[in-house]
């Protein structure tokens, strides 16, 4: 389904800044399935993501996705396949636009859009019974522009649009991560109801070891830009969140005594 | 009441203009700075083309035509070229002044003798006025002539605004409008955000040109400066628009424009009424517009002062 093949991206190579964010990274998704990311700050999570949506060219590698080679294909056009939804509520969705307006061009994710009208009753009232199912009570505010909602609303609204064609893949980057704990409920229970309900295949980045622990079928963990643990099957099922914790506090240790040996090393021999 | 009725024909055209600015600086939210040339450049178009026999209607279509081929430079410089979006417009405005004198061979082509558009509007005066020349309204003479272009402004102002606001309700239109609002967002709905970008430049200084050409046949002659001042000009009356209407919603923007750039183009008109010296047209033009950009910021400013103050 989705394929990564050893995938690599430097950003500023061969200037001090050079951070190699991706180094390598082979990933398969079956169908269906829902993964997890977590890793620590600065490990690849969203450049891993981002290099699936085609935000820069990759250094290396190949990406395929629905049986189709999409590594050069432009951001816009693997629009078609994939359905996204950001850690920012303000990424998402057009602020002046009002809730039908942004729901009338997410209905077009990657369609030709033509001469025909955006908006009429009967696409309205679609709408109306879609966004009355989220059961979030703004099916009376679509005229509202999106701006003027909370953003654990504008989120769950970018869920729905996210779903409006449906997508390959969806890709969710740390959405809930901007919102009060009452809101990042709602919207992961929103979340999980509506992958289930289409199957959709998910690759989603949180750093709530709970949501890892609970959610999906599998879980990958990131480190320096490349895949270091990866839980799925039985293990994934039993997996708790104190699981994760421990690893990452492997992980730590790890990097710590890599540090004291590169001090060493170049105390020793520089 | 001539200069009333000049006043409104004026501010009619521009309002046209100042739909080309609402698309580029509102709309997609691009600074285009090529209004000043694709204005002349559409007045040069329609002049010369008139003056070559060609009939008014197509030679101010080819204008319309011309205005969007500057309009598509600008944007290709930008989106295709990475060259900033400020000197993009600057490289075009300033390269279309030596092509408008290329277009019309000297510095001015005067249209005085020619068939233009306004000719239509003397078949609506003979229609509504007879054979009068001099049409009395509540007690005050007008030349019908003059009545006749304004009705005619008017109806092109309000059938192009009615095109556009249709325009942009379709699926086409409404993702052209996410652009300005979040093109990050609209980018990963599938949209080819650069060609959408060159698509609105194009459609915003087509409108623009068809503004210079319209002006070109109602002042009676094409002029190699008549762009200057055009683009702050139409900011003026798009921002006034605004004002005006108090909302973003696309429909009421277009409206405003029109009566933005039509109540701007009075208050000019009582002002050199007063003795203002047109000299100091251009000066006052770009003050009353740093001032309609920066007040609203000292108003917000100056009202969370006052909070604080109410707080302490
Ligand atoms: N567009 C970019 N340009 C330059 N550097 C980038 C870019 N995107 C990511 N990076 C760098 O790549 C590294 C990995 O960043 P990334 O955002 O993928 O981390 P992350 O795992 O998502 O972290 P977080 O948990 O903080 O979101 C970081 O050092 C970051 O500074
Ligand atoms: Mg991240």
């Amino acid at each position: 389904m989705l394929e990564l093949t050893d995938i690599r991206k430097t950003f500023f190579r061969g200037t001090p800044n050079e951070v190699r964010a991706l180094r390598g990274v082979n990933l398969t998704i079956d169908r269906g399935s829902f993964v997890c990311v977590i890793g620590t700050n600065g490990s690849g999570k969203s450049t891993l993501l981002n290099a699936v949506a085609g935000a820069f060219p990759l250094d290396s590698g190949r990406i395929l996705l629905d049986g189709q080679d999409i590594t050069r294909w432009p951001e816009h056009r693997r629009a078609k396949l994939i359905g996204r939804v950001f850690q920012d509520p303000f990424s998402g969705t057009a602020p002046s636009m009002t809730i039908a307006e942004n729901l009338a061009l997410a209905a077009r994710r990657g369609l030709r859009r033509g001469p025909g009208l955006a908006l009429n009753v009967g696409k309205r009232r679609e709408m109306r019974e879609r966004v009355r199912a989220m059961g979030l009570n703004l099916e009376d505010r679509l005229n509202n522009p999106i701006g003027t909602l909370s953003g654990g609303q504008r989120q769950s609204l970018t869920l729905l649009m996210a779903g409006m064609v449906k997508p390959a893949l969806l890709l969710l980057d740390e959405h809930t991560a901007a919102l009060d704990p009452k809101s990042a409920d709602q919207v992961i229970r929103l979340t999980e109801e509506f992958i289930a309900k289409d199957r959709l295949t998910t690759l989603m980045v949180t750093h709530s070891m709970q949501q890892a622990a609970a959610l999906g079928d599998r879980v990958i963990m990131m480190d320096r830009g490349q895949i270091v643990h990866d839980i799925s099957g039985i293990a994934k099922q039993r997996l708790r969140p104190e699981d994760l914790l421990s690893r990452f506090d492997e992980i730590r240790r790890a990097n710590q005594l890599d540090e004291t040996a590169a001090e060493m090393l170049h105390s020793q021999y520089v | 009441m001539t200069l009333l009725i000049g006043s409104l024909t004026i501010g009619l055209i521009l309002s046209l203009l100042a739909f080309g600015i609402l698309i580029s600086f509102r709309v997609v939210a691009f600074e285009d700075l090529t209004v000043d040339g694709s204005f002349a450049l559409g007045g040069a178009t329609a002049a010369t083309l008139i003056v070559g026999q060609i009939h008014p209607l197509l030679a101010t279509f080819c204008a319309a035509l011309a205005g969007a081929a500057a309009g598509g430079v600008t944007a290709i410089l930008h989106t295709k070229f990475g060259i900033d979006r400020l000197l993009s417009g600057i490289l075009v405005m300033t390269g279309l002044y030596s092509v408008n004198l290329r277009v019309m061979g000297k510095s001015n082509v005067p249209l005085l003798s020619e068939r233009t558009v306004m000719d239509y509007g003397d078949g609506w005066a003979k229609l509504l006025f007879g054979d009068e020349t001099v049409v009395s309204i509540a007690g005050w003479e007008a030349p019908s002539r003059d009545l006749s272009s304004l009705m005619l402004m008017g109806f092109a102002a309000i059938v192009i605004g009615i095109l556009l606001y249709t325009f942009f309700r379709t699926n086409f239109g409404l993702a052209m409008q996410a652009i300005g609002d979040n093109s990050k967002m609209i980018r990963a709905l599938g949209v080819n955000v650069d060609l959408m970008t060159i698509g609105a430049l194009m459609l915003g200084n087509s409108l623009i040109g068809l503004a210079g050409a319209l002006m070109a046949q109602y002042q009676g002659f094409a002029d190699v400066q008549m762009g200057i001042g055009m683009l702050v000009w139409g900011v003026a009356s798009v921002i006034l628009g605004e004002s005006l209407v108090g909302t973003k919603k696309i429909g009421f923007l277009i409206a405003g424009a029109v009566m933005g750039s039509v109540l701007f183009r009075l208050l000019v008109a009582i002002a050199l009424r007063w003795g203002l010296n047109p000299n100091d047209l251009k000066l006052i033009t770009a003050v009353f517009v740093f001032a309609a950009l920066v007040l609203p910021k000292f108003a917000s400013h100056g009202s969370r002062l006052v909070r604080r103050n109410r707080d302490a």
